[in-house]
């Protein structure tokens, strides 16, 4: 699905943050990505959403060389990946309900095609209650659920999560990670990145751990 | 039971809210939930019609479309004007004979007169009496002029019914060769200076539309920019959940496309009531000194057909121009946040 192979990162002329990372995260798969803060987890999760160019290296993403994309081929391709953001992003000028369909509005779709679906997932995550609410008036944990639902809605064949846990608590964080078990049968790669140890020894998944930019995969 | 006298009242035990709390609560979950019952608002667009400099830019876009609509409207007023004087000018020419000794000035002019009326699409040939010629030299000359004790050239006027089928150079021809010491004055030296003034004003005019209209683009320009800058957030999230470039631009370039249009109506509106005043007063009736000559000067200063299709036009431009500026401003700031 996404494949890095001696990828390397620097910003700027600084130190390489990341260096010659080879992985792959295959079709269907779970794992976890950790490491201490500020050893490249941002930066490793936003060079698999093609929002950052690797400074060396190959990332193929969906069998295409992302070296040789022009940049009005990389919106199809983020299509097909969800992203959830530590923080959300979520504009507080939407409701919960075009929060969640906005990835669907913005490749065209009438609202009456994509209603159902949203209000159906928005009930999935529990949010059922709270879809015609401002992000203002949510909580933390609504929040997060809303964020992962925009990241769903699309049905991405990739999820990447930064940090999904880190403004919840343990029992939510339990929630939020059962959530993502079952998108991850449906069929849905899963990319966590956390440094939540009580977390990931609940899911024995495939770790890659990062570390002063190098990357350890513990199978 | 009544409180007893003396005893602040405080609330009976009851069994359901009170009309207050009732109130409060509907309130909460009317703030909470906009679509109460269900149902879901229209959705709002993407980018907050607030977060775009709105008041401001719309007011900037109204005068610079209020100062582009005057130009119009002064220039149709002058274009048309001297449109009018050279329709004058070039519906008449004047043979002028000049006297000269042995030569019988009556019979030149009778055969001058015969000569015109010989061409195609020449219609009246008159020459000018004796009172007209000392009408026409009275400012000059004075009053109780003699036209024999002076070598007063006479003018005869050809009044031109047909100019397409006219030969005006075959006439001046005939007239040089067959009178003696006739000329055909054609008025071409006073078109020609007509035209060239008129072509002059309307090339100010638009150099000065240019102007206005560049720094409308300038201004949104800005806009577009400080819009973007304000909407980094929601930029930045388009991007996430894969929004093209022409998806973002179509979203900022709607709030301008509406904000080009309220500015433009309003500056066109503007510039209309200013031309119906211009043309009430115009009529004369007002005795205004100055409004007078300029009747006298532009045979009237009020703005025609034209002018108000001109508001139009800068109306359509101004939107156009304000949608398509912001949409160019975007994908340049795109590109260089890239």
């Amino acid at each position: 699905m996404i494949r890095f192979e001696n990828v390397g990162l620097r910003y700027g002329m600084g130190p390489e943050v990341l260096r010659d990372l080879s992985f792959e995260i295959k079709p269907q798969s779970f794992q976890f990505l950790t490491g201490p803060s500020g050893a490249g987890k941002t930066s490793l999760m936003r060079l698999l959403f093609l929002s950052l160019t690797p400074t060396r290296g190959l990332i193929k993403a969906f069998g295409k060389d992302t070296s040789a994309l022009k940049t009005s081929q990389i919106p199809a391709l983020r299509r097909r990946i969800g992203i959830v953001f530590q923080d959300f992003r979520l504009l507080d000028h939407l409701t919960t309900y075009e929060n969640v369909a906005l990835p669907l509005r913005v490749v065209g779709q009438e609202e009456s095609q994509y209603r159902s679906d949203v209000v159906e997932l928005l009930k999935w995550v529990g949010l059922g209650e709270r879809m015609h609410v401002l992000p203002p008036v949510l909580s933390g944990g609504e929040k997060q659920r809303a964020a992962i639902a925009r990241a769903l809605i699309t049905r991405p064949e990739l999820l990447l999560a930064d940090e999904p846990t880190g403004n919840v608590d343990p029992p939510l964080a339990r929630r939020l990670l059962r959530l993502f078990i079952e998108l991850n049968r449906l069929g849905t790669s899963v990319v966590i990145a956390t440094h939540d140890l009580a977390l990931m020894e609940q899911v024995d998944a495939r770790r890659m751990e990062l570390g002063e930019g190098r990357l350890v995969i513990h199978d | 039971m009544p409180p007893r006298p003396g005893k602040p009242a405080r609330p009976a035990k009851r069994s359901g809210p009170s009309g207050v709390e009732k109130l409060r609560s509907s309130l909460k979950r009317r703030m909470a939930r906009p679509g109460a019952r269900g149902e879901l608002r229209p959705s709002a667009p993407i980018v907050p019609s607030q977060a775009v400099a709105g008041r401001a830019l719309t007011l900037v876009v109204a005068i610079m479309s209020f100062l582009a609509c005057l130009t119009v409207g002064a220039v149709t007023i002058i274009h048309e004007a001297a449109n009018a004087w050279s329709n004058d000018l070039v519906r008449e020419v004047t043979i002028q004979i000049r006297p000269a000794d042995g030569v019988d000035m009556l019979r030149e002019i009778e055969k001058a007169i015969a000569v015109a009326r010989e061409f195609p699409g020449v219609g009246a040939v008159r020459a000018l009496s004796d009172e007209e010629t000392k009408d026409l030299l009275q400012p000059w000359l004075g009053a109780g002029l003699d036209l024999e004790s002076l070598p007063v050239p006479r003018l005869i006027q050809v009044n031109i019914a047909d100019a397409s089928i006219l030969d005006l150079a075959g006439l001046r021809q005939a007239v040089v060769e067959q009178v003696n010491g006739a000329s055909l004055d054609d008025h071409s030296l006073w078109t020609d200076r007509l035209a060239a003034m008129a072509n002059a004003v309307v090339f100010g005019g638009v150099a000065i539309l240019a102007l206005v209209l560049g720094s409308m683009v300038l201004s949104v320009v800005f806009a577009t920019r400080a819009a973007m800058a304000g909407n980094r957030d929601v930029v930045e999230v388009l991007h996430f959940v894969g929004a093209e470039d022409g998806f973002v631009a179509r979203e900022f370039q709607r709030h301008f496309l509406l904000l080009g249009l309220k500015g433009g109506l309003a500056g066109g509106l503007a510039a209309c009531a200013v031309f119906l005043v211009l043309g009430v007063l115009a009529d004369g009736s007002t005795g205004l000194a100055g409004m007078e000559q300029a009747v006298v000067l532009f045979g009237g200063v009020s703005v025609g057909l034209a002018g108000y299709l001109g508001v139009l036009a800068v109306i359509f431009l101004v939107t156009v121009l304000t949608a398509a500026t912001s949409r160019v401003a975007v994908h340049a700031h795109l590109r260089r946040i890239e």
